[in-house]
């Protein structure tokens, strides 16, 4: 069980940028969704071209086939909401590289699992969604130290000290921004430090 | 006294790294600082569990050597601490007059000789930057307020200027400055030219860059390298010259040659230089004196 807890109103409508199309996923039955809460806030949100209601979308061939038929308005966009536990909104934000790809929610554990599609990627649960100034990778998950604050010294030709077989998830993230013109997200006006006294948020395991 | 008052003072600042033992036996470390080391560098930076290999801890070392009337840079990881003893160690080193830090993320502990530890990287070089800068202010990172005068250091940071992605790095460097770094040191440079192209880059952030440097001792310690240590890079000539002249080079006269060249190269775009020599302390006053580099008086 877990539970994806919504973002600030004001915080979600800083996001919906130009035209936006809202992805909401509904699938399992072990995330505690706030769906009437999230109904509610849509509505008052403004440029919104398209909600799609669907289900797993952590699974991407699943999420290809559900959002079929609604390419030409996301295509469209310049904006795509996603209401998901964090693995969703990282399957989303890979399916669309180009996209600025926002997470509404931040993802707690209560414990239990999420995302059911094995993958390879993967949400930390850590209670406050980095994913948006990260181009929807998670530094937590991405990186083998989850560092918050950039790339440490050990990448070598863009692959984890750690793990050579696994991409730097700092240089992914970097990569990400600078094709989406937003390096800017770097630049903090003070340094990341992560909060582990958030409700039963526990450590990733690697 | 700290390093940030020589780079004010326009000097060419000398540093050299120093690893404790594993064990508690320091009369060889320190033997090798007085002889070859006291006259030649400004300050003497103290590994923290280099490499993640567990050994002798760096605030006790910069101790007995502050107390050898050397000057020790305490270099401290996120890899073993979490925020609460990261920054009790920062006020313990002021505690024992220890003024100049180098803050580090640290290498991953399945690098070192206890794969099996708790890898910590609560906090990360740059928030362990911001978190010094805090209790200099008179501030824990929690925002409680610390006793008395608030301590003050000299906060140094690295950077790697071959790195493969020198971009990320430079984002990193800035990072690092805006949280109230004064001053770098480079992973080990053998590329000239990428070394003079970054600095020309990292010149905007107006904080001073010792040039690294580390002695390459063989051909196969040089392959080593490039193969697995991020941001070093042993082009294929300085390779080549490593094997033309065997019995030089097993002498280690030709590793100190080449980084007696890499110091006249990139002298006039760093503000210091900073040799990792990993055992061959002995070569250092070779390696300055073909560069062209005097004796110092020490500063302590």
């Amino acid at each position: 069980m877990l539970i994806t807890q919504l973002k600030s109103k004001e915080t979600i409508e800083a996001l919906a940028q130009g035209k936006t199309v809202i992805i909401n996923c509904h699938g399992c039955k072990e995330v505690y969704f706030a769906e009437h809460e999230a109904d509610e806030l849509q509505k008052d949100l403004t440029g919104v071209t398209q909600i799609v209601t669907t289900d797993y979308i952590c699974n991407p061939d699943n999420l290809k086939l559900q959002l079929k038929k609604h390419m030409d308005v996301i295509n469209a966009a310049d904006t795509i909401l996603v209401f998901s536990c964090g693995v969703g909104i990282q399957t989303v934000a890979a399916q669309f590289e180009d996209k600025k790809v926002y997470s509404c929610c931040d993802t707690y554990p209560l414990p239990g699992f999420q995302g059911v599609t094995p993958l390879n990627v993967d949400c930390g649960q850590c209670g406050e969604c980095y994913l948006n100034g990260t181009g929807g990778i998670c530094p937590i998950t991405a990186c083998s130290k989850s560092l918050l604050n950039g790339q440490c010294g050990g990448a070598k030709n863009g692959m984890c000290e750690v793990d050579k077989d696994m991409g730097c998830g700092w240089e992914r993230i970097y990569r990400k921004l600078e094709k989406l013109n937003k390096l800017d997200n770097m630049k903090y006006e003070a340094p990341k430090v992560r909060n582990y006294h958030n409700p039963n948020a526990e450590e990733p395991t690697i | 006294m700290r390093i940030t008052e020589l780079f004010q003072r326009g000097e060419f600042v000398l540093t050299a790294e120093v690893g404790p033992p594993k064990g508690v036996e320091l009369d060889h470390l320190i033997k090798d600082a007085h002889e070859y080391l006291k006259t030649r560098v400004h300050a003497l930076n103290v590994t923290d569990n280099q490499s993640s290999v567990m050994r002798t801890g760096s605030l006790a070392t910069c101790k007995v050597l502050k107390d050898e009337g050397l000057l020790p840079i305490f270099q401290i990881t996120c890899r073993d601490r979490n925020r609460i003893a990261l920054q009790s160690d920062v006020l313990s080193a002021a505690l024992l007059g220890i003024e100049n830090l180098l803050l580090l993320t640290g290498d991953y502990t399945t690098l070192g000789d206890h794969p099996q530890a708790k890898p910590v990287f609560d906090l990360d070089s740059v928030s362990l930057i911001h978190a010094v800068k805090r209790l200099e202010e008179g501030f824990d990172i929690a925002g409680n307020a610390v006793d008395g005068a608030p301590p003050k250091f000299a906060k140094g940071a690295v950077v790697s200027p071959c790195s493969d992605s020198v971009d990320v790095q430079l984002a990193k460097m800035e990072a690092k400055v805006k949280a109230g770094c004064e001053y770098f040191q480079t992973q080990g440079v053998y590329e000239p030219e990428k070394f003079i192209k970054f600095m020309e880059q990292a010149k905007q952030f107006g904080v001073p860059v010792q040039l690294g440097l580390i002695i390459p001792k063989n051909v196969g310690m040089c392959r080593y390298m490039n193969a697995n240590v991020a941001g070093v890079h042993v082009p294929d000539e300085m390779i080549a010259e490593l094997q033309a002249d065997k019995e030089k080079t097993k002498a280690g006269d030709t590793g100190v040659e080449i980084c007696a060249r890499l110091i006249r190269e990139c002298k006039d775009y760093a503000q210091g230089v900073h040799i990792m020599s990993l055992g061959w302390e002995n070569r250092i006053p070779e390696i300055l004196d073909m560069a062209g580099i005097a004796p110092i008086t020490p500063a302590v």
